[in-house]
């Protein structure tokens, strides 16, 4: 009886609903969520010191991990007195037992609930084939997914609990203390001697305030995915000042499969999953309209052309009005125009119709022949892919 | 806080079995008085002539803690645990000794098997609570990165008081006194090599029997109360040594600790409550959860003094109204 209320109480304290405990458990991994499963269960069951023994051995392979000095203090306690839930200490600071609470229950969570086998974040509508991983990111569950790119289509290979922005998410000023959401990519990679302790085993910069951003008038700076501190082995759900933050084994594991400049990392608030047809239906359409606004470019009519650009079009200092008079004045210089498209990525911005969409564009007409890395960003206008930024990537 | 087990000590002071025994008896007379250096000679003495004599060791291991000799101690109490694991007084105070040393995970470790070898040892169970809190502080301050205040030093003081003042707790200035707490179980005594108490020279300040608490009589009607007169009358007949009346209390069901077969436990029962001088039982804190009309479960803190021991700690029972009479079906220590 006793336990059962413990775990109760943790999750009434979290206010999330009792139904997470139907899902069967569905992963072997053997990595902290698995272990916390495991003690967690032993406790449901009444087995006190079975779950002791295992939060024990937690504590073996994770010296610093408080979550599990914590449960650990209950179990012992628990002998002493009757528990009245995850985090029994007398006279303990409010702030960071409630801390260690969220981190249980995001851990357990995505423990309990993985995400749906059948389904992938609807953001990765085509890897390129050189990106061989796409980094999600879940801000409400703590939790980063990785995919692997297996002949374009994404498969999760792994996850991790994150802890993210303590005020939130979107970011939008500086010092906001707010995590960006977005498309964005790895732009360095800063090793572990290169930084203080409180990054860890390491970090990657990633791009942020990205071309969306500037245009929204977003600032601020220096957004990382980087590892933790050495005294612990992990950080609260809401910890950093907008930073993504890994435990070190898992900023590791996670280093290998990042590739500076390529690896997209999308950051959501809460990931919208679909399922790879739907995906594909998606990727199909835009497709199609990216090869529209290429064979009209190639066609030098140029309002067929700019049918694929929003009004709402605009980059650098060019409005749509701006952009439509140059491209008018360029075209009727030309003869002929021949365009080549390749090494296409789409990744689709969260909780928006806005699609992030690279690739190398070969440019050749009868007076100019060039080849650039081009990012264009595509919005959905009442069912119409259209252009509503463009540049050089 | 935790006690230190002087269990052996009071048990030597009467048994007159051997010649050597004046030594130790002079031993520990000097050791009462403070004379720590003369009480270790004879001590030596003794065990020159019986050098694996428990009692004898025992007594040592107590001297060099009043010594402040905690590393020799507890090498004295190891070697005790290693040739008689069947005591569980050297778990005890080797425990003690960890604990006072900040070495919560050994002293919790000498306490369990202190338990193995006398599940009913009450000083190890309240000295193991008392343990896991610690351990469970400190798993706190790992995890909520707090600074805890290491009360190490003040509870050792206490430990020593504690041993010579024949176990009753002395009051320590500035802390508020415990609530009463309650006692359960009688001593484990260690095997046939100890005889026991006859003549006991420490005598507890007060040794009477805790009648029923007159309140309890007031409501007739409520079951609760009459499950709680019902333990009060248990408790008051083992204060009395009334065997019998302690024995009927006991459903015909009752489910002994071990298993044994009834009259062997019944048997035992005779001999542990008629071999202390004195006995004073308490409930305290009783909690009554009523399962039926018929059945229920009781948790109280039971209070247990007699002339050789001080001990409490929490208990529980399950108790079935037959004819009318409410009977112990199940015991246990804990809750």
């Amino acid at each position: 009886m006793q336990s059962v209320k413990y775990l109760h109480k943790l999750f009434l304290t979290a206010t999330v609903s009792s139904a997470i405990f139907l899902a069967a458990p569905a992963r072997s991994d053997s990595g902290p969520e698995a272990m916390l499963n495991q003690v967690f269960e032993s406790i449901n069951q009444n087995r006190l010191d079975t779950a002791l023994t295992q939060v024990e051995a937690l504590l073996r392979s994770n010296p610093n991990f408080r979550l599990a000095h914590l449960i650990k203090g209950d179990l012992l306690i628990a002998r002493v007195r009757p528990l009245r839930g995850l985090g029994d200490a007398p006279n303990a600071p409010r702030e960071r037992l409630d801390d260690l609470r969220a981190e249980a229950m995001a851990r357990l969570k995505a423990y309990r609930q993985p995400p749906p086998a059948d389904k992938v974040p609807r953001y990765i509508l085509e890897m390129q084939p050189q990106q061989r991983y796409a980094v999600v990111i879940d801000a409400q569950r703590a939790r980063l997914f990785l995919y692997q790119n297996v002949e374009g289509v994404p498969r999760l290979a792994a996850d991790y609990y994150i802890s993210a922005g303590k005020r939130g998410m979107e970011k939008i000023r500086e010092g906001d203390e707010k995590t960006p959401i977005g498309v964005y990519y790895v732009t360095a990679n800063l090793p572990r001697a290169k930084l203080s302790d409180f990054y860890g085993s390491g970090a990657f910069p990633i791009n942020y305030p990205n071309e969306w951003d500037k245009r929204l008038g977003r600032n601020g700076h220096g957004i990382w995915l980087h590892g933790t501190p050495s005294d612990t082995y992990s950080r609260p759900p809401r910890a950093s000042n907008g930073c993504v933050v890994l435990s070190n084994s898992d900023l590791d594991a996670l280093a290998k499969t990042l590739q500076v400049g390529l690896t997209p990392v999308i950051i959501s608030e809460k990931i919208e999953w679909q399922s790879i047809e739907e995906l594909a239906a998606d990727r199909k359409a835009l497709r199609d309209s990216i090869e529209r606004w290429r064979a009209d470019w190639e066609s030098r009519d140029t309002s067929r052309y700019l049918q694929h650009y929003s009004k709402k079009f605009s980059a650098g200092n060019q409005d749509y009005a701006a952009w439509a008079k140059h491209k008018q004045t360029v075209n009727a210089g030309k003869e002929w125009i021949k365009v080549g498209v390749s090494g296409m990525s789409m990744f689709r911005s969260p909780g928006q119709d806005l699609v992030v969409v690279s690739f190398e564009q070969g440019y050749r007409s009868n007076n100019l022949e060039n080849s650039m890395k081009k990012r264009q960003y595509w919005i959905n206008e009442s069912g119409n892919w259209r252009i509503v930024y463009e540049g050089a990537a | 806080m935790i006690r230190l087990t002087a269990t052996l000590l009071g048990l030597l002071l009467c048994s007159p079995s051997w010649a050597q025994t004046d030594d130790l008896q002079e031993a520990t007379r000097l050791l009462r008085q403070g004379q720590t250096a003369q009480a270790l000679d004879k001590v030596n003495q003794f065990l020159a002539a019986k050098p694996r004599d428990a009692q004898g060791r025992f007594l040592r291991g107590l001297i060099l803690v009043e010594q402040n000799k905690p590393s020799e101690a507890i090498a004295v109490f190891t070697r005790l645990t290693e040739d008689y694991p069947e005591l569980p007084e050297p778990y005890n105070n080797l425990a003690v000794l960890y604990a006072s040393q900040g070495q919560y995970d050994k002293a919790k470790t000498a306490l369990e098997m202190s338990i193995r070898t006398h599940p009913s040892y009450a000083t190890a169970y309240e000295n193991l609570g008392d343990v896991y809190a610690k351990l469970a502080t400190q798993a706190y301050d790992k995890a909520l990165q707090l600074d805890s205040n290491n009360p190490t030093a003040q509870s050792k003081l206490s430990l020593i008081r504690d041993l010579f003042t024949g176990s009753v707790r002395p009051g320590r200035a500035g802390v508020k006194p415990e609530p009463a707490r309650v006692a359960v179980a009688e001593t484990a005594r260690p095997a046939a090599a100890v005889p026991a108490p006859k003549a006991a020279e420490a005598k507890p300040a007060e040794t009477k029997a805790p009648a029923a608490a007159p309140a309890a009589e007031a409501a007739k009607s409520d079951p609760s109360d009459e499950v709680v007169r019902a333990v009060r009358a248990w408790a008051a007949a083992w204060a009395k040594k009334d065997v019998n009346t302690y024995l009927a209390c006991y459903a015909k069901d009752f489910k002994t600790p071990n298993g044994e077969p009834r009259a062997e436990w019944e048997t035992s029962r005779r001999q542990r409550i008629n071999a202390p001088k004195k006995i004073e039982v308490t409930v305290d804190s009783p909690k009554v959860a009523m399962a039926d009309a018929n059945g229920a479960r009781i948790t109280f803190r039971q209070g247990y003094r007699s002339d050789a021991l001080k001990a409490n700690s929490s208990k529980t029972m399950v108790l079935v109204k037959r004819d009318g009479k409410w009977l112990i079906q199940q015991e246990r220590v804990g809750n």
